[in-house]
């Protein structure tokens, strides 16, 4: 099967071609702790979403469930027309992941890792795609050493690198400028940007409004479990996104 | 770095094979596994050392005539692969927890259960290999001969019983933070079983007690080698999932 799907590959009975990411009344609790509050959230074919908002808002457990690593309590979830945890397998093919923590093994080299996440992902010529992703993300020179003597920058790019790997359709990225020095920040937002210009779908959570404003299509605020506001690159112009946010999680509401 | 970023233009394929990709997969974290502890050897040196420090205390601390020695000896045995392999599971998931690769591997788009053979597969590789090397040293030590095949094969029984269940408890154990202290105490009370009958069959074979006495106790292990394999693989999704 190619990884390179286009919707109509991808939709099933439960989804709608247009819409790639589709979440209704989404609730998660930890113990007697509600962390989502009934999020509805819908992102189209090849938009770039910024899922803003402050910390403990709920942003990494929401795009955990996303990713398929967790489960909500209540609500639905539908990826490419694959409902979440069922079909979450489906999902996961279609899915690249970035998180906190890059997801690599200390004690594999570079290039080691991505033979690894390769295999998993059943990428044909995974030898090579893997040459060509350490190019991408400038460690073909390290791409033989041990990843525990990288740095938290180098070890991010690599983690970019893994989550491009098979060429997903969807790319789940948690803060993922964290750690990364200026070139490699550039690095990734070149990355980024060819991702989206080749129609792939990003949802990014991010701290940094001006790189947000930068890359994405769409602006989302999640604030105390809930979606506050949500407005589009034309009626937030990069200027105006500080405001937008702060009035967001304020509870003055935004552009909805 | 390249420019025209041709890496995110080239499509990539997957095959369409299943069970193909539930082997690939599989065959992938055994890999990992090894090669990652080729590298450290924290896990095998850890377990090996605790081994042979069990033997030797055992050695020293129990002054055995030699039809004592070939009384105690199956359960002197057990005692030894037991502990060592309580660290070498703890030690598997926490590697994979601690640096957050779990989560690597379940993203991975196969069936979660790959997983789970996959890193018992690996631990039982783990454990046979200091099988491998304490026996003989056992065998020095003790002066007894233990290179008997009906011995081999429940060690081979035993230790897939206990792998089985101790990678399923050890999946659960390390979302905790007591982690270290909490999976001998899951595991213990639930691989007893085990343990008897291991702990019997190696004696028959050891004293060369007739046959018939022996099979109630291999049954025994085949059943719960295939019981705790097929529990395992019905629920780990469960287990690792938040």
């Amino acid at each position: 099967m190619s990884l390179s799907l286009s919707l109509e590959d991808l939709s099933s009975p439960a989804g709608q071609p247009s819409t790639i990411i589709e979440v209704r009344k989404l609730v998660k609790r930890f113990g007697l702790k509600t962390v989502l509050r009934g999020v509805d959230f819908r992102v189209q074919h090849g938009e770039f979403v910024a899922l803003l908002g402050p910390n403990g808002a709920g942003k990494t457990t929401f795009l955990r469930i996303l990713a398929s690593l967790s489960r909500p309590a209540l609500g639905e979830v539908l990826i490419a027309g694959y409902r979440l945890p069922v079909q979450a397998a489906s999902v996961r093919r279609i899915l690249g992941v970035v998180s906190h923590q890059p997801l690599l093994y200390g004690d594999l080299t570079a290039e080691e890792n991505l033979y690894f996440y390769g295999r998993m992902y059943g990428v044909e010529g995974f030898k090579g795609r893997a040459a060509e992703v350490l190019e991408l993300v400038g460690l073909t020179l390290r791409r033989r050493d041990l990843v525990r003597t990288f740095s938290r920058g180098m070890q991010q790019r690599l983690a970019i690198g893994r989550a491009v790997l098979h060429d997903p359709e969807v790319l789940l990225l948690d803060e993922p400028h964290t750690g990364l020095d200026q070139d490699a920040c550039a690095m990734l937002d070149r990355v980024l940007g060819e991702v989206a210009t080749r129609g792939r779908t990003v949802v990014m959570t991010s701290h940094d409004l001006a790189r947000a404003a930068d890359l994405a299509s769409r602006f989302d605020v999640l604030s105390r479990g809930v979606i506050v506001a949500s407005a589009g690159r034309a009626e937030v112009p990069p200027d105006q996104l500080l405001s937008f946010y702060r009035r967001a999680i304020n509870g003055k509401g935004g552009v909805a | 770095m390249k420019d025209d970023l041709q890496a995110l233009k080239r499509p990539v394929y997957a095959s369409q094979n299943s069970r193909f990709a539930y082997l690939r997969a599989l065959g992938a974290i055994v890999w990992k596994d090894l090669a990652a502890e080729l590298r450290s050897r924290e896990l095998l040196s850890a377990m090996l050392v605790f081994a042979l420090l069990v033997i030797l205390i055992f050695n020293f601390a129990l002054e055995l005539d030699a039809k004592a020695r070939a009384n105690v000896t199956s359960g002197v045995l057990w005692v030894t692969f037991a502990f060592a392999g309580t660290l070498g599971l703890n030690r598997s998931m926490s590697q994979e927890k601690d640096r957050g690769c779990l989560d690597g591997l379940l993203l991975a788009p196969v069936d979660r259960s790959a997983i789970y053979f996959g890193k018992a597969l690996g631990n039982l590789i783990f454990m046979m290999v200091v099988e491998i090397i304490v026996l003989p040293v056992y065998s020095a030590l003790y002066n007894i001969n233990l290179f008997h095949p009906g011995l081999i094969l429940v060690i081979l029984l035993g230790s897939i019983g206990y792998v089985a269940v101790g990678t399923l408890l050890a999946s659960m154990a390390v979302q905790t933070r007591t982690r270290d202290i909490l999976l001998p105490i899951l595991l213990f009370p639930v691989v007893i079983p085990v343990f008897i009958a291991a702990v019997k069959a190696s004696s028959g074979f050891l004293q060369s007690i007739p046959m018939d006495e022996i099979v109630p106790w291999l049954n025994l292990l085949i059943v719960y080698d295939v019981v705790f394999t097929a529990l395992a693989f019905m629920v780990f999704d469960y287990i690792v999932e938040e």
